[in-house]
């Protein structure tokens, strides 16, 4: 048992909270002293304690990563998330498994923050770390882990408790000393590359936001109502870049290794933080115009509290446990519920006291706003934008109107949308269109002064080549529904204009286009999302076999595919021919037959029946021992045109009781135009007894050619005497023959050799052979010495089979296209906007 | 001042009229969207007259002495099945789902199914596992 690292990660625990705390009372005390050398002791107390908190926190980070990293399963953490076979670099997705964990990355990410806001904002520091140090208090308490003696509230979940106090199980009774060999295991799902990055990129994003909160409630706080914007507005821009990005990566995530067909199902997880980032992109919008304008202050302020509140209420959502059964991915309740809610009021209501205590002495503009101004078009687009971040919010939202009712005594039985995705996206939709237009619009008021007829005029040519580069794509791609149209039309309007837009800059000034350029990816996004989404059509449809009721209308899509092995199949322009199961070598790429393998008593451990090449590449020679994943099954599916393989799937299927049992993940076949995205939706269970048909017999003679089936070509190729089976010798009086037959098969020989053998002069027995990928089970039966013959029993089953399901994503590259010609917007944008802020302090 | 009364509405009041009425029409349509929970009698009252929205009802699988779930039919191709469903109110009624039956299903202890009546049968466009999770489980695994 190694109590040590636990209680060090305790210790560093409690000393994140406490001083954390004394970071808050202490810059608070700095913000209230007038007098000089009294404030600069209290930022100099305040600087201790958070620089005392980073360690903390890093040594917390350190004490729980050491615990994964080194197997210590008698922490229920390592247990529970964990195990021996784990590859280290998903030791890392391991640490944000938990819930722990991801509280843990979350207040990482803020001390490093911090630490870039202590050095950079002398004049901000006190009241903004305020605020950065009572965020971390509230999160640090969500892992402690003690429980409040005379109350006996319980506080936190701590990440180092040892599994004999999380688990009851009997053993700990009789054992207390207890640890066991394995861990559970990290969640299949998450063991992709993806899932390194993603988590923490995402926490960056939700950690980025802070700063700007931070600024605006030290602007209100300090009476510095203008002033705050001007170093909040880079940290907006790279929160947004950051977090996108990371909701993005999500996405991709999703597309890569789960099942249900896509990269964004509104699901109540992803749409807590797709909420905060459009109006964290609309806070952003409003803060240049002020910036530019002496407009929207008071929105600014209202939005950039509105992302972090959000945020915090996306938190509540994910962790709390009251999504239950309305979302597949949310967090398990760690009974938390109220301490998130607690971390959810305090800053929600504090932040809108504060607002309503100073709103009146917030400076504002009285004068209207022109229609032919930028500002007027920002300000709709953002008042858009918050708009369709409510139409997600509200049915998001759901379960919590449901809790509420219960609370007050009622009984709610509001379910989310039965089809959630054709829900949201109908709206969005629409929503969309209106965005791209009106971004289209603002931007030929890039030089303010403009006036109808100037406008006329600017707008004559980009509305022509929008229309002539719309026909061209919807005539060539055949786009008729109108709402798809509608979202053509505006994102390829969108892209123009920016791209109007750009040229002119880039001619005065390269460093100011990093607007027109995130523009001009949102509008790539939204016609990759149009098509990929839009145009996704199932192409494993099935219009043979039976329906499931004769009741029942015969016009049920069928969405699946029955595949039975080297059985070729047409599909979407392909034939598509299941090959047969596949494991992965664990330390060499490729994919191997189960046929060629021999299974140890290790698990992880296979030995090699024969030379293993994959990809013309030799893996393996015969009787190697070497190790693989046993859980992962991959379902060779191959794909031709004309008799040529055009490629080959390996859709993944994972068997992890553990886990919740079957884990599908699909492969992806990618070309420039469209995806092939196809995963198994049911595999053959090799537990169930196969059953077979009736015996069928054959007479044959020694290199006699018979038939199979009727479809393999076979030959009886030689008799034998043998004189032991499996290594055991055979006794003077028993005599034993073993055939051995040649079967053709699809796509390589295959050779069968039953046994007849008589014991003891009298008892015949007999042993069949049974060839996998035939499904054929051949028996010696008998030999007929007066004709020279041998009788053959042949049985057979229905072949191994999977069932896949297929689809196809068109012009999906433009989405992914879209997202880097974004993020590249943002960076500009961002570089553009820090370095503003330090020539201004030099 | 007779001038001032003839100017027109200010911007900012219209734009802030058209999000009220945008926002009003997003609660509306999110209200009439809005499935429910209900039970199976609920849910074929609902058919019968007339109303073919889709609805959730929370069930859990009858099983026998042995704890097998029964009722249990697959289609001889293997892409779809119909399972017995016991609601709230403990009726039992037959579910036809169209796709093909998810391995783990048998495990799961309850099942949301989203659908409807057709014709007298419950068909199912979506089923919902809710599997006991492994956080919730006291026991350690086997292999131990």
């Amino acid at each position: 048992m190694h109590f040590f690292i636990g209680n060090l990660g305790h210790l560093f625990v409690i000393t994140a909270f406490v001083t954390s705390l004394a970071g808050a009372f202490s810059y608070w005390q700095a913000t209230r002293n007038s007098d000089l050398a009294k404030k600069n002791s209290w930022i100099q107390n305040g600087r201790f304690a958070f620089y005392s908190h980073v360690i903390a926190v890093l040594g917390l980070v350190c004490s729980l990563f050491i615990i994964i990293y080194k197997h210590y399963f008698e922490y229920h953490y390592a247990y529970a998330h964990s195990s021996l076979h784990l590859p280290g670099q998903y030791m890392l997705s391991c640490f944000w498994e938990g819930q722990e964990g991801s509280f843990l990355l979350w207040m990482f990410w803020h001390t490093i923050i911090g630490l870039i806001l202590i050095k950079t904002q002398k004049v901000w520091e006190a009241p903004i770390m305020v605020v950065f140090t009572l965020v971390q208090a509230f999160l640090a308490s969500m892992i402690l882990g003690i429980i409040i003696p005379v109350l006996d509230i319980k506080l936190g979940s701590s990440p180092f408790i040892l599994l004999r106090d999380a688990l009851a199980d009997p053993i700990f009774k009789l054992q207390p000393e207890f640890i066991p060999k394995d861990g559970n295991g990290l969640n299949a799902l998450l063991q992709n590359y993806w899932m390194v990055i993603h988590p923490p990129t995402l926490f960056l994003g939700f950690a980025l936001t802070l700063p700007p909160f931070a600024f605006c409630i030290a602007g209100l706080w300090q009476k510095k109502y203008v002033e705050w914007i001007k170093p909040a507005l880079p940290w907006s821009l790279l929160g947004g870049g950051v977090l996108g990005l990371g909701i993005l990566m999500g996405g991709y995530w999703a597309y890569e290794t789960l099942n249900f067909g896509g990269y964004w199902n509104w699901d109540p997880v992803e749409n807590a933080v797709y909420v905060p980032w459009l109006i964290l992109i609309a806070s952003i919008h409003t803060m240049i115009t002020y910036k530019n304008s002496g407009t929207a202050l008071k929105s600014s302020i209202i939005l950039v509290i509105a992302v972090f509140v959000l945020l915090l209420y996306s938190t509540f959502l994910t962790r709390s446990g009251i999504l239950g059964d309305a979302s597949v991915h949310s967090f398990t309740d760690l009974g938390l519920s109220g301490q998130l809610l607690i971390y959810l009021l305090f800053f929600t209501l504090g932040a809108i006291l504060l607002s309503i205590i100073r709103w009146k002495e917030i400076p504002s503009t009285e004068k209207e706003v022109s229609t032919y101004s930028r500002e007027f078009w920002i300000f709709l687009g953002a008042t858009t934008l918050c708009l369709m971040g409510f139409q997600v919010l509200l049915p998001t939202s759901i379960p919590v109107y449901n809790t509420i009712i219960l609370l007050l005594g009622g009984n709610s039985n509001i379910a989310p949308p039965a089809n959630q995705i054709e829900f949201y996206s109908r709206f969005q939709l629409w929503f969309s269109v209106a965005v791209a237009l009106i971004c289209g619009t603002g931007q030929f008021f890039w030089w303010k002064k403009i006036d109808k007829q100037k406008l006329k005029h600017e707008l004559l040519m980009p509305i022509l080549w929008t229309l002539i580069l719309f026909t061209l794509l919807i005539s060539i791609t055949k786009v008729y529904t109108p709402s798809y149209l509608a979202l053509t039309l505006a994102g390829v309007y969108l892209i123009i204009s920016n791209l109007r837009v750009l040229f002119a800059i880039a001619k005065l000034n390269p460093r100011l286009s990093g607007g027109a350029v995130a523009h001009i990816g949102i509008g790539l996004m939204l016609i990759g999302v149009m098509y990929s989404a839009g145009y996704s059509k199932v192409v494993s449809l099935n219009n043979t076999g039976m329906l499931i009721s004769k009741d029942l209308p015969t016009d049920f899509n069928r969405d699946n595919l029955l595949l039975f092995l080297n059985e070729p199949r047409s599909m979407a322009d392909y034939d598509i021919e299941y090959r047969g199961e596949r494991v992965e070598a664990r330390h060499k790429t490729g994919y191997i037959n189960k046929n060629d393998i021999e299974l140890t008593f290790d698990p992880y451990k296979v030995i090699a029946k024969k030379d293993i090449h994959f990809k013309n590449k030799k893996l393996y020679q015969a009787k190697d021992t070497f190790e693989i994943y046993p859980e992962n099954t991959f379902y060779e599916i191959e794909l031709s045109k004309e008799g040529n393989v055009v490629a080959t799937l390996y859709p993944r299927v994972q068997i992890n009781p553990a886990m919740g049992g079957f884990i599908a993940s699909p492969d992806i076949k990618r070309k420039l135009s469209r995806d092939l995205y196809t995963h198994v939706s049911l595999p053959m269970n090799r537990e169930e007894e196969p059953e077979w048909d009736t015996l069928i017999e054959v007479k044959v003679k020694a290199k006699e050619v018979f038939y199979i089936n009727s479809k393999y070509t076979s030959t009886l190729e030689e008799i034998k005497r043998i004189d032991e089976i499996e290594g055991t010798p055979l006794s003077a009086d028993d005599v034993g023959v073993q055939a051995k037959i040649k079967i053709i098969g699809e796509h390589a020989d295959y050779y069968a050799d039953p046994i007849f053998l008589i014991r003891n002069k009298s008892q015949v027995g007999r042993l069949p052979a049974e060839i996998n990928d035939l499904g054929i089970k051949i028996t010696l039966l008998n030999i007929l010495p007066e004709t020279n013959e041998f009788l053959l029993g042949i049985n057979s089953r229905q072949k191994d089979w999977v069932v896949i399901k297929a689809l196809e994503k068109p012009f999906i590259n433009i989405l992914w296209l879209g997202t880097g010609v974004l993020m590249i917007g943002f960076s500009m944008a961002m570089i553009r906007r820090f370095k503003e802020h330090n020539d201004l302090k030099n | 001042m007779q001038y001032r009364k003839k100017r027109p509405m200010k911007k900012s009041h219209i734009l802030a009229i058209v999000v009220i009425a945008v926002a009003i029409a997003i609660i509306i349509s999110t209200a009439g969207d809005a499935s429910t929970y209900v039970n199976f009698e609920q849910a074929y009252q609902m058919a019968s007259s007339g109303n073919v929205t889709q609805i959730h009802v929370v069930g859990e699988l009858p099983k026998d002495s042995a704890g097998q779930v029964v009722g249990l039919e697959k289609s001889s191709d293997n892409l779809s099945f119909s399972f017995s469903l016991i609601d709230d109110a403990k009726k039992e009624q037959k579910v036809y789902y169209n796709e093909p039956m998810p391995p783990d299903f048998t495990r799961s202890e309850k099942v949301v199914v989203i659908g409807s009546y057709q014709n007298g049968l419950f068909v199912a466009k979506k089923i919902l596992l809710k599997c006991p999770s492994k956080y919730q489980e006291q026991k350690l695994n086997a292999g131990v």
